[in-house]
């Protein structure tokens, strides 16, 4: 062998400083996201008790669905249940900011919004965030992702995204499928 | 070989029937989720089925496989006998009757948890004891391989321990440090529900207890394929190994970064916050670095065999190398499934980015071309090249050995590549059927059939891989090679090396200075801030 013992150890530190640089790059345009897209997880660890939710407080069955708020600000509420969904369609418009907010009674499930970026576990104890805009109208699908019992295949749900003229909230400032 | 030969006999051919049952029921699954119409396809036999699937693979196929070869390993690379092998028969004992327990368990249809448990969902107790038992088998593994590099460090003062050992016993160490989390999981929380001795449960804790566990012990599987590619690699191709220095530090730098990175599982989990999560994206882009600095090093001594057999110039060498080698084979498919893989694991950890493909097929896709893939390609090479030793006698086709790789390699792409389509499109995982009525999910039913013809080939390898083996039985030419000659000496070997790669003392406090820092807090705060508990829903209750 012609190859020096230095030489060795020269190129592999090279190509170690080579692959640090390039996790560098990644992080950076991680960090970048993050901080100027706002591309973040969802991670708000607000706990609500799973067992109590139904009685009382915010996931009572009145409040959920589409709610316009007196500011404007548009929520929906969803309760993830073994194994359904409460509502199990929700009303959003399109290209204007919305929050989505999930908690369940039960076991674990986890939902995404087929053609977007919305994706969130849910676990029983806390309530999951997700804010986004929607850009394209029409029925999503919104299956639950996380294995949740025998009955999981069949939990999904969907997201109506309508034009911003079709989203006409009623007295209460509430909008469901059924309205339309 | 005395001890080791048969220990290492069964090991591997538990391993390799647990992985045979497996590919069956993975086809059924496929075959489920597909447009076309599945015998015996309800939710409860679905998911028995995922959950065989997984613990089949996850728990039995790699943990037999890991403790095989760790103790061929112990005996060829150190050339002295296993110490107390009768332990090592207990374990083994151990490990078959927990494989048993378990299997009897999902049999009965009472452990449909799949092998990532989600609790609250609780399965019968006998699930969990019997992984439990599987799990303290490995443990008897590691202490035995502790020993057996602690004597021979005794008998050989100053002297560095072989490579294949070295690493061998970084993976025994890991592996201890790994099984924390989950063992934490089951004998605090899982396993007392299943026992009825507490109706709730916080689930939060438990989802990060099992992310403590969930990525290194990805490592632990790994392991054995990347001895083979510092160790094995280069004596098949007929060179030697470029830096046996840079092979320590990347075992070291395994031990190290794959431990504090569990957080990035949990990415869309509302009961971790940001912070941690960011700390343990960084950690694990970290990790990448010991997989670039072996693709470097296993590339340089390739190039180095490559040369010697007369191959010229920039790209010469690599036609040069003896391709009709299956271990030489086996690692060029290996590098390009890690080389893709690796890269939608990129995006996987990529924090915020995580969104776009969480719980989709994505995922799958990307652990069945790292494990399935890379790894067990590798635990395939490995078999052949130490079956000679084991049986004593010659390979009797080396043609069906690369013909069986080539159909792995193949069947790998054709079944990934439309899960990472489908994953992008949004098809989401862990379901028994997909509604094909619907507009948007009956434009995925052509991929998801592409995906399903491939995992009939991977079925096909995987037969033919234990036709291989079986072959060996009926053959009759004898084996030349001494075991001793499989691993690879280094352009420099080194008379010496500095303590800290030669022994694991100070990688094992810099672990736990690391493990403190990510997951004190993450696991802390559920006590700070009493999380709601919540209760207890069993799946074995007959109705």
């Amino acid at each position: 062998m012609a190859i020096a013992e230095e030489g060795i150890v020269r190129s592999e530190l090279r190509w170690a400083a080579i692959s640090i640089g390039v996790v560098s790059v990644i992080m950076l345009a991680i960090i970048y996201a993050g901080l100027v897209h706002h591309i973040n997880p969802p991670s708000n660890i607000e706990t609500i008790d799973p067992k109590t939710l139904h009685l009382t407080g915010e996931f009572t069955e009145p409040n959920l669905g589409t709610r316009v708020a007196a500011d404007g600000q548009i929520t929906s509420r969803i309760v993830a249940t073994q194994f359904t969904f409460v509502p199990r369609c929700i009303v959003l418009p399109a290209n204007r900011p919305v929050t989505l907010r999930f908690a369940t009674p039960d076991v674990i499930h986890g939902i995404l919004v087929t053609g977007t970026n919305v994706n969130t576990m849910i676990v029983p104890g806390y309530v999951s965030q997700v804010h986004t805009v929607f850009t394209r109208t029409g029925d999503l699908l919104m299956p639950c992702h996380e294995y949740c019992g025998l009955g999981h295949s069949e939990m999904s749900a969907t997201v109506r995204v309508v034009p911003p003229g079709d989203f006409k909230p009623d007295s209460q400032g509430g909008v469901s499928c059924d309205a339309r | 070989m005395t001890h080791a030969r048969n220990l290492t006999f069964a090991h591997l051919w538990v391993a390799f029937i647990a992985f045979t049952i497996a590919l069956v029921l993975g086809v059924w699954q496929m075959w489920a989720r597909s447009p076309l119409p599945a015998p015996f396809l309800t939710a409860s036999t679905y998911f028995s089925s995922v959950t065989a699937h997984g613990t089949a693979t996850a728990y039995v196929l790699t943990t037999f496989m890991v403790m095989g070869f760790g103790y061929y390993v112990a005996e060829t690379a150190l050339a002295r006998p296993l110490p107390a092998p009768r332990w090592a028969w207990i374990a083994f004992a151990l490990g078959v009757a927990g494989t048993l327990m378990a299997v009897v368990t999902i049999l009965t249809g009472r452990a449909a948890v799949l092998f990532t448990f989600y609790p609250p969902l609780i399965a019968s107790v006998f699930y969990y004891l019997g992984l439990v038992l599987v799990v303290a088998a490995s443990w008897i593994w590691c202490v035995l391989m502790l020993i057996a590099m602690g004597q021979w460090k005794r008998a050989n003062p100053g002297r560095p321990v072989p490579l294949a050992m070295f690493a061998t016993v970084a993976n025994a160490v890991m592996w201890l440090w790994t099984t924390v989390g989950v063992a934490a999981e089951l004998l605090f929380q899982v396993i007392p529900a299943a026992l009825g001795l507490k109706a709730e449960m916080d689930v939060g804790l438990s989802r990060t207890l099992f992310s403590w566990t969930l990525y290194a012990i990805v490592y632990f599987w790994l392991i054995p394929s990347y001895i083979a590619f510092y160790t094995m690699v280069p004596q098949a191709a007929g060179g030697r190994l470029y830096s046996d220095t840079m092979g320590r530090l990347t075992f070291v730098l395994f031990l190290l970064y794959s431990l504090p990175v569990g957080l990035h599982h949990l990415l869309m989990d509302p009961q971790q916050s940001n912070a941690f999560k960011f700390l343990q994206v960084a950690l694990t882009a970290l990790v990448s670095v010991p997989t670039l600095l072996t693709v470097f090093t296993i590339g340089a001594s390739l190039e180095i065999a490559g040369r010697l057999r007369g191959g010229r110039g920039l790209f010469g060498w690599i036609a040069a190398l003896p391709w009709e080698r299956p271990m030489v084979l086996a690692t060029g498919l290996a590098f390009l499934m890690l080389g893709l893989g690796g890269f939608g694991g990129l995006i996987n950890m990529s924090y915020g980015m995580n969104a776009m493909v969480h719980n989709t097929s994505w995922v799958t896709a990307h652990f069945h071309l790292i494990f399935g893939g890379t790894v067990v390609i590798m635990y395939f090479a490995i078999a052949y090249a130490i079956w000679p030793t084991l049986t004593g006698r010659a390979a009797p086709s080396l043609a069906l050995q690369r013909l069986q790789l080539w159909l792995w390699f193949i069947g790998m792409l054709v079944m990934t590549l439309p899960w990472h389509t489908l994953g992008l499109l949004g098809q989401w995982r862990r379901v028994a059927t997909f509604n094909y009525a619907d507009p948007i999910i009956a434009a995925w039913g052509p991929w998801v059939i592409v995906s399903l013809i491939g995992g009939v080939i991977l079925l096909a390898s995987g037969l033919l891989f234990v036709y291989n083996l079986l072959e060996f039985n009926v053959a009759r030419e004898p084996n030349a090679e001494a075991p001793g000659a499989l691993y690879a000496t280094a352009v420099h070997p080194p008379a010496r090396v500095p303590a800290t790669l030669n022994g694991f003392r100070l990688w094992n406090a810099l672990v736990l200075v690391l493990m403190v820092l990510a997951y004190g807090y993450p696991l802390a705060q559920f006590f700070i801030i009493k999380s709601p508990e919540a209760l207890v829903h069993r799946v074995d209750e007959r109705r």
